[in-house]
């Protein structure tokens, strides 16, 4: 191998695992965006997204593409029940109230996975078609690099398209501005909220399904560290920009590759890293790469 | 009257907690039950189970296991044997799976002098100056030898790279006996053409892989954990690394082959016992009676279980007494023990000295290839 085409190989790697991070984030920011609210069962409802996939693939006889949209869908009414448990009783109270409601969610969800779905790791039955390898060149590449960039980038659309366009994307988007001026004209807040949360865990399901197909190992606290990963990428690029949400994604994950590359001494860093970028943009940016600058409302 | 009555009430109930104290002898096991580790754990349970199943009572008293989840977590396994010792009182140790995991309790149990049995920590380190800790297994200068052995005189191989977990202390010991005995085998220092680490819990390995493909080693030598390792050996033969794999003993669970799939066919690792090739006649009654209670055939986890039990049961009964001070002398003299996975003898730091067997993954099962002796 030459020194460009291993070049070009930890730049690939480093894509790969930017654009899981920046799929997951973007359901991560998404909530934030509207609600003001940091869901930090995000990743465990990613985690979960996962193992309802290998439940309806393993277990009934429908086909896996169709297990693939169910699930996430069944993960988004998932989501809609976790937030008429642990967030709506404490809509209105402080904001750290409904942070630890949120941490607690977490924990309930992780440690309900180790109940039911066991300790002992599972594989994801990845399918055949996400499961090959091309070569350019020196390079190889899993066909699942390049299908996830695309899903990013086409959820990235839709959902663009979604908030501006549409009648309960610009209600999400007043919601966001001003919640009680914005129940007062007549918006359904339960319901943008339910929509949101359903939208924020179905993306997270799909996040799922792509890490799975990458990285076949499912453990009910597999959501941990993806999703404070995801949650730092989010910060880094804004959080509530989702456009911010991609580019803090593949940030994380082009960081994260090239350290291990190349100061193979730090490897053991390498989650470390994630967090020093945090620190780093907090000092530097409070409001991230892409952020606006808040103004606190009193 | 209603005074005396509470008094007598509160006579019998204290009478019948103490007597039904003396009467069972409780032995306390931490292992991972869940976490990276979980399978690990759970197989080497099965074997204590069964064991107790098999002899539930020592000294005319009944034996109660005390089974305590340590989470694959360092901090976990040391609350896990203070809990045994503080709040279950019991009299002897079973565990764990994972050196880190024995090597934080060690302090702890060597401190209340509660003798502990490994069942498969084989770094040397658990028992090195710890009177309390024993095991049943080998340990790693001589796996990592086996090992390097194999790689030079069975695959001709003349360089190697070697990617460890850096948080496992199994791992990084294992790495290192295997970088001695390999140096030494090829007569060349610059055999280990690639030294990378990572971390338990990690799911991308591509820059180390991409690295190490970089280097074109002969084989590659990456003991970790189960799932890490099934990881990563899918995500080198994604990269196009088409040579040999060689790990140590964790690589033994069901799970490596169902997440490595058809890329860890053809992986080669060192372990403690096979059910291809039972070593004496407590094998045949251990395969047996797990045969007959799960269906299936055993794995060297469960059958390191069962000796850990057996080993205490014979050192309480042989010293007539379940005393924790008394079993750790009989412990420490161990000779010649029977076990499932060979005949037992403890040596100066509590280590047993036994064969290694060498198993290969072929066709989604482990199949035997080889017993090595102990030099």
């Amino acid at each position: 191998m030459g020194d460009v085409s291993i070049f070009l190989q930890h730049l690939t790697n480093g894509i790969s695992l930017g654009s899981l991070y920046a799929l997951i984030a973007i359901g991560y920011t998404m909530v934030y965006g509207i609600l003001r609210l940091i869901n930090f069962a995000h990743g465990d409802i990613f985690m979960l997204g996962v193992y309802l996939t290998f439940y309806g693939v393993i277990y009934t006889p429908l086909p896996w593409w169709l297990v693939f949209i169910l699930a996430p869908l069944l993960t988004g009414f998932i989501g809609i029940l976790l937030e008429k448990v642990a967030y709506k009783p404490l809509r209105g109270s402080a904001r750290i109230t409904i942070l630890i409601s949120a941490i607690g969610a977490s924990f309930l969800l992780q440690n309900l996975g180790i109940v039911i779905f066991g300790g002992r790791p599972r594989a994801f039955p990845v399918p055949q078609l996400l499961n090959h390898v091309i070569k350019l060149g020196g390079v190889s590449i899993n066909v699942v690099t390049f299908i996830i960039p695309a899903v990013s980038i086409l959820l990235l659309i839709g959902l663009t398209y979604f908030t501006t366009k549409t009648k309960t994307g610009l209600a999400m988007r007043a919601l966001s501005k001003d919640y009680e001026t914005a129940s007062l004209m007549g918006i359904d807040i339960n319901r943008i909220i339910s929509i949101t949360f359903f939208m924020g865990s179905f993306l997270a399901a799909i996040g799922g399904i792509l890490w799975g197909s990458r990285y076949p190992q499912l453990m009910p606290l597999m959501g941990a560290m993806p999703g404070l990963k995801s949650f730092i990428a989010a910060v880094v690029g804004g959080i509530g920009n989702i456009t911010g949400a991609v580019i803090g994604g593949f940030i994380l994950g082009l960081g994260e590759i090239m350290l291990v590359a190349f100061l193979p001494r730090l490897s053991g860093y390498r989650d470390a890293f994630a967090f020093v970028l945090l620190i780093i943009i907090l000092l530097v940016k409070p409001s991230g790469l892409m952020g606006n600058k808040v103004t606190e409302k009193v | 009257m209603k005074k005396t009555i509470g008094l007598l009430l509160l006579v019998l109930v204290l009478a019948i907690a103490s007597s039904a104290s003396a009467e069972v002898i409780k032995i306390g096991v931490f292992e991972p039950m869940t976490g990276p580790n979980a399978a690990g754990g759970e197989m080497t349970v099965e074997g204590i189970e069964l064991a107790l199943e098999l002899r539930g009572e020592v000294l005319g008293r009944k034996v109660e296991i005390i089974v305590v989840d340590n989470k694959s977590d360092k901090v976990e396994a040391a609350n896990a044997v203070s809990r045994l010792i503080e709040k279950d009182k019991v009299v002897a140790i079973i565990g764990s799976y994972g050196s880190s995991l024995s090597m934080a309790a060690g302090d702890i149990v060597n401190k209340a002098q509660v003798p502990t049995v490994g069942c498969s920590p084989t770094n040397p380190l658990v028992t090195l100056n710890n009177p309390y800790y024993f095991r049943v297994c080998f340990i790693d200068p001589f796996q990592g030898t086996v090992m390097a052995n194999y790689a030079v005189n069975e695959l001709g191989a003349k360089t190697a790279a070697v990617i460890q977990d850096v948080t496992q202390d199994y791992s990084v010991g294992l790495s290192k006996y295997f970088v001695d005995a390999f140096r030494e085998l090829t007569g060349n220092q610059n055999s280990i053409v690639e030294m990378s680490s990572y971390n338990t819990g990690d799911q991308d390995f591509t820059a180390q892989l991409t690295n190490v493909k970089n280097k074109m080693p002969d084989i590659v030598f990456a003991p970790g954990n189960y799932g890490e390792s099934a990881l990563l050996i899918r995500q080198a033969r994604e990269l196009g690394i088409d040579v040999p794999f060689l790990g140590g003993d964790t690589w033994e669970a069901p799970e490596f082959l169902s997440i490595g799939g058809v890329a860890v066919e053809g992986a080669v690792f060192s372990t403690h016992f096979t059910s291809e090739a039972p070593v004496t006649e407590e094998s045949e009654v251990f395969l047996a009676a797990y045969r007959e209670k799960f269906g299936r055939e055993a794995n060297a986890f469960a059958a390191l279980g069962y000796d850990a039990y057996m080993l205490i049961l014979d050192v309480i009964e042989e010293a007539g007494s379940a005393d924790s001070q008394a079993i750790r002398d009989g412990l420490a003299q161990t000779e010649g023990f029977v076990g499932a996975t060979g005949v037992i003898t403890l040596d100066a730091n509590g280590d047993a000295v036994k064969s290694a067997v060498i198993n290969q993954v072929d066709d989604g099962k482990f199949i035997y290839l080889t017993t090595v002796e102990p030099f």
